[in-house]
């Protein structure tokens, strides 16, 4: 097909590429190295996309925070609000904030491209805290966690918890009413830790709330401590993840030993490049036409006012939720008390946690299966943990509802209290049927559907010298892919071979329960 | 003591067949490698391939213009939405012909191979990484002196290294069940003017704060005029309110709420319940102000108020326990 010049042009090519490569390699012998890398092989599978979708949003992040900091001014003093040049917001003038609210009314109104900057870098957090959400919860449902990859499920895990940190440590850095609000639940919740509250939020904030220093520290720790950690703990995740190699789902032509899919150089490459470039255009599209909190319309932070309809950003609103549903309980005795913010703003949290960092040896012991995995569980074939998961799904978005019981009850009419009632059942109801419901379709999709694996892999087809054909390494067959073998040559190239046949009634069916 | 791995104490001998091969066995090769590497969509296909050029430079294009767009909307007063637009195509059109190059023209869509190495090395890698480990423990086993001196200035030293931490903020002390109200402070409003309890209508309510700290975050307080409302007053709260025309009138109830800290500022004035919007928590003020509804356990504190010799509004003294103090949320040492 190619001419002469084609391949005199790829031999150039080759030339050029050679001296490249052979320039780095005589300084670092990295051939080798860069062979695997280039040749790397990632699965495809549209639910693998979503952990480099967080991945995406971070490296946003990451730039527009950049950005942000260049501008924004770490302060608690207090300013009057009137500025003398550029755009000036006229419900604000004269009225006191802290420096490092006016700094932020300054990013949106007079710093060129300052608003979409601060509206794009909040979009590409809770984003990023959804595709963690998602990422998380395909790891869980397809038990992605087992072993070998139970280190990596920790490393997410705190991943998520440090994230979770820096969006709350961000969304307070404006000092804004909304955020001031927050701040003050947290300071609560930590004061009521047994022993330790007191001396904790008095070493947190520099003293009684809301001081002067707390802005100051945020900013340190959103800027530098967070991002440092988040950067090292996700260095290790995605070195983990490079060297055990991705896991797959079972399918045609998978085995646990095998990797299908695309190869880095040129496909991966090119489709993740392409994907980050469409969710940086989904983030900015967002940030252009949804406006995201507008801190100048909530006001400067005050103590003694809140506006109704206070909510966290939403990725706390299952922790918030669990604090506005949590029973009116307080232990009072001997001059001690343990306060109520304690028992759902923490206790709570720390033991759903707990089962999720135990999680991997819990299941091991569930399913007593000990040994290391590379291909995934649908989560049919597993209807226990499928049900966890999604009672666990059903109360996060059942407290995530509770942040929001105020705008619940504005919207449709009923009270907040009958709204509150009915949540405070339905979270207990909710999971329980949820994990049943879902026990239940496990069962069902089983006795339905059969295992991908049981599907003809597609073996090889040998033609004898006398005009025969026979079929190697296609052994399984799924009844309802049969092909009956009427013809030694068959066109389909299915088994043709009787004896084998008989083999699939030795596939046993995945069992009830597992 | 390496060499010796109990078959049934490691978890790895408990399932020797790892991935359910043998780690010591070569790793199969159990499908064709590198099948498909060299093939692309529209190989052999050079009208289909041209198309697939054409539908890249478009994208692309539409990146360039965005971007020329983007220079002029920055020019031009940087609109906020024509940005977003300018930003999200030209990402999205780099991005549609990144991904469309990769699917069309290139190769290596399915590709399978070996994964090639186990994630676990084999048994003689194994103890000869224990007897590394070993032959440094056991000269250090031989001084458990030494080992338990070094845990223990460890501990002494991790305490003393602590220290800094200790400069972060004061140590709790009175000031947790204080506010800046006291016998003769002034209640003033949010701009710094005392109120007569005549400027108060029946069932109107006002935040107001200490005259000589009013920045003080726990001392925000609602006067509240109930006019003829019942109000229960318990023995040692009597004379706590400042009654007109020979009612109950006006009465000082703590703004910040006692589950977490933000002001209950919601008041129905036909029920007499104070509703804090963060948690929903609602507090009956004619009785106690104990809580009716949501998470808080104890009512708002009370505190008791008189009218000064210029007619204005002052605090008796700061809240105390007979108000339901101390004010806002609980915690450990607060009894």
């Amino acid at each position: 097909m190619s001419t002469t010049e084609e391949r005199i042009a790829a031999q150039k090519r080759l030339r050029a590429a050679r001296a490249g490569t052979d320039t780095i390699d005589e300084r670092l012998g990295s051939s080798k190295f860069l062979t695997s890398v280039l040749d790397k092989i990632f699965p495809d599978h549209w639910s693998f996309m979503v952990g480099e979708i967080a991945m995406d949003s971070l490296i946003v992040l990451i730039i527009t925070g950049i950005y942000l900091a260049l501008f924004y001014v770490p302060s608690s003093k207090e300013v009057v609000y009137a500025p003398t040049s550029g755009h000036v917001y006229i419900p604000l003038v004269g009225q006191k904030m802290s420096e490092a609210y006016q700094s932020v009314i300054n990013i949106s109104f007079n710093v060129r491209f300052g608003l979409i900057m601060r509206q794009a870098h909040h979009w590409a957090a809770l984003i990023f805290l959804a595709a963690v959400f998602f990422h998380m919860a395909r790891i869980f449902f397809t038990g992605a966690f087992r072993k070998p990859r139970e280190i990596n499920w920790i490393i997410g895990l705190l991943l998520w918890q440090i994230v979770a940190l820096e969006g709350f440590t961000g969304y307070s850095l404006p000092d804004d009413l909304l955020s001031g609000t927050g701040l003050r639940v947290i300071y609560s919740i930590v004061e009521s830790i047994p022993f330790v509250g007191t001396w904790l939020v008095y070493a947190l904030w520099g003293g009684r709330f809301p001081g002067t220093s707390l802005i100051p520290r945020l900013f340190v720790v959103h800027e530098f401590l967070f991002p440092l950690l988040i950067i090292g703990l996700l260095t290790a995740h995605l070195m983990i993840l490079w060297h055990q190699k991705h896991t797959d789902f079972p399918g045609p032509g998978k085995t646990e030993t095998n990797i299908r899919g695309s190869r880095i150089w040129p496909q991966y490459a090119l489709k993740a490049g392409g994907l980050m470039m469409l969710v940086s255009s989904v983030i900015f599209l967002l940030a252009g036409f949804v406006q995201i909190n507008p801190v100048w319309i909530y006001g400067p932070y005050q103590p003694y006012t809140v506006s109704a309809g206070a909510q966290p950003d939403w990725y706390l609103g299952w922790q918030d939720g669990a604090v506005r549903l949590w029973p009116h309980w307080e232990f009072r005795s001997f001059g001690h008390e343990i306060a109520n913010p304690f028992f759902p703003g923490l206790l709570l949290p720390g033991i759903l946690l707990g089962v999720m960092f135990a999680w991997p040896w819990i299941d091991k012991k569930i399913y007593k299966d000990y040994r290391a995995h590379n291909l995934l569980d649908r989560p049919r074939d597993k209807p226990f943990r499928t049900g966890v998961g999604a009672a666990a799904v059903t109360l996060f978005s059942l407290l995530t509802m509770a942040s929001g019981t105020d705008i619940i009850a504005n919207n449709l009419h009923v009270s907040y209290e009958a709204i509150v009632v009915a949540l405070d059942y339905l979270v207990i109801i909710g999971p329980i049927v949820a994990f049943i419901i879902a026990y239940k379709a496990c069962q069902r999709l089983q006795e339905v559907d059969f295992h991908p694996i049981q599907r003809p892999v597609g073996g090889v087809i040998y033609r004898t010298r006398d005009g025969g054909y026979h079929t190697v390494g296609d052994v399984h067959h799924g009844p309802a892919h049969d092909v009956p073998a009427e013809t030694p040559t068959d066109k389909r190239g299915s088994g043709d071979d009787g004896v084998e046949h008989g083999s699939e009634k030795s596939v046993p069916a995945p069992t009830a329960g597992d | 003591m390496t060499d010796t791995l109990d078959e049934k104490q490691t978890p790895f001998a408990r399932n020797p067949r790892h991935f359910g091969i043998d780690p010591d066995e070569p790793w199969p090769d159990d499908v064709p490698m590198d099948q498909d590497d060299t093939r692309w969509r529209y190989q052999g296909d050079p009208k289909g391939a041209k198309k697939a050029e054409r539908r890249i430079a478009a994208a692309w294009t539409v990146t360039l213009l965005a971007s020329i767009g983007l220079a002029a909307v920055y020019v031009d007063g940087a609109n906020t939405q024509l940005a977003g637009l300018c930003w999200g195509l030209a990402f999205g059109g780099l991005g549609v012909g990144l991904i469309l190059w990769a699917r069309d023209l290139l190769p290596g869509h399915d590709v399978i191979a070996s994964r090639g190495h186990h994630n676990v090395s084999s048994e003689a890698d194994r103890i000869a990484v224990a007897e590394s480990l070993g032959r440094g423990l056991d000269p250090i086993a031989r001084r458990p002196f030494l080992i338990k001196m070094l845990g223990a200035v460890g501990g002494v030293f991790g305490l003393a290294i602590a220290f800094p931490i200790a400069s972060l903020g004061p140590r709790p002390h009175r000031n947790l069940y204080q506010t800046a109200w006291g016998k003769g402070v002034r209640a003033v409003t949010q701009d710094g003017t005392p109120i007569r309890p005549s400027e108060l209508p029946v069932n109107g309510i006002l935040t107001v704060f200490p005259e000589t700290n009013p920045a003080d975050a726990l001392s925000p307080t609602l006067l509240i005029n109930l006019g003829d409302a019942d109000y229960e007053t318990p023995p040692q709260r009597v004379g706590w309110n400042i009654p007109i025309d020979g009612k109950t009138g006006i009465v000082a109830i703590s703004k910040i709420c006692t589950h977490a800290g933000c002001p209950a500022s919601l008041y129905n004035v036909v029920t007499h319940q104070l509703v804090c919007p963060c948690h929903y928590s609602t507090f009956d003020v004619l009785r106690l102000s104990e809580p009716i509804f949501g998470p808080a356990s104890r009512g708002l504190p009370q505190l008791p108020i008189a009218v000064d010799a210029q007619g204005f509004i002052v605090a008796q003294a700061d809240y105390s326990r007979a108000g339901g103090g101390p004010v806002g949320p609980g915690f450990w040492n607060r009894g």
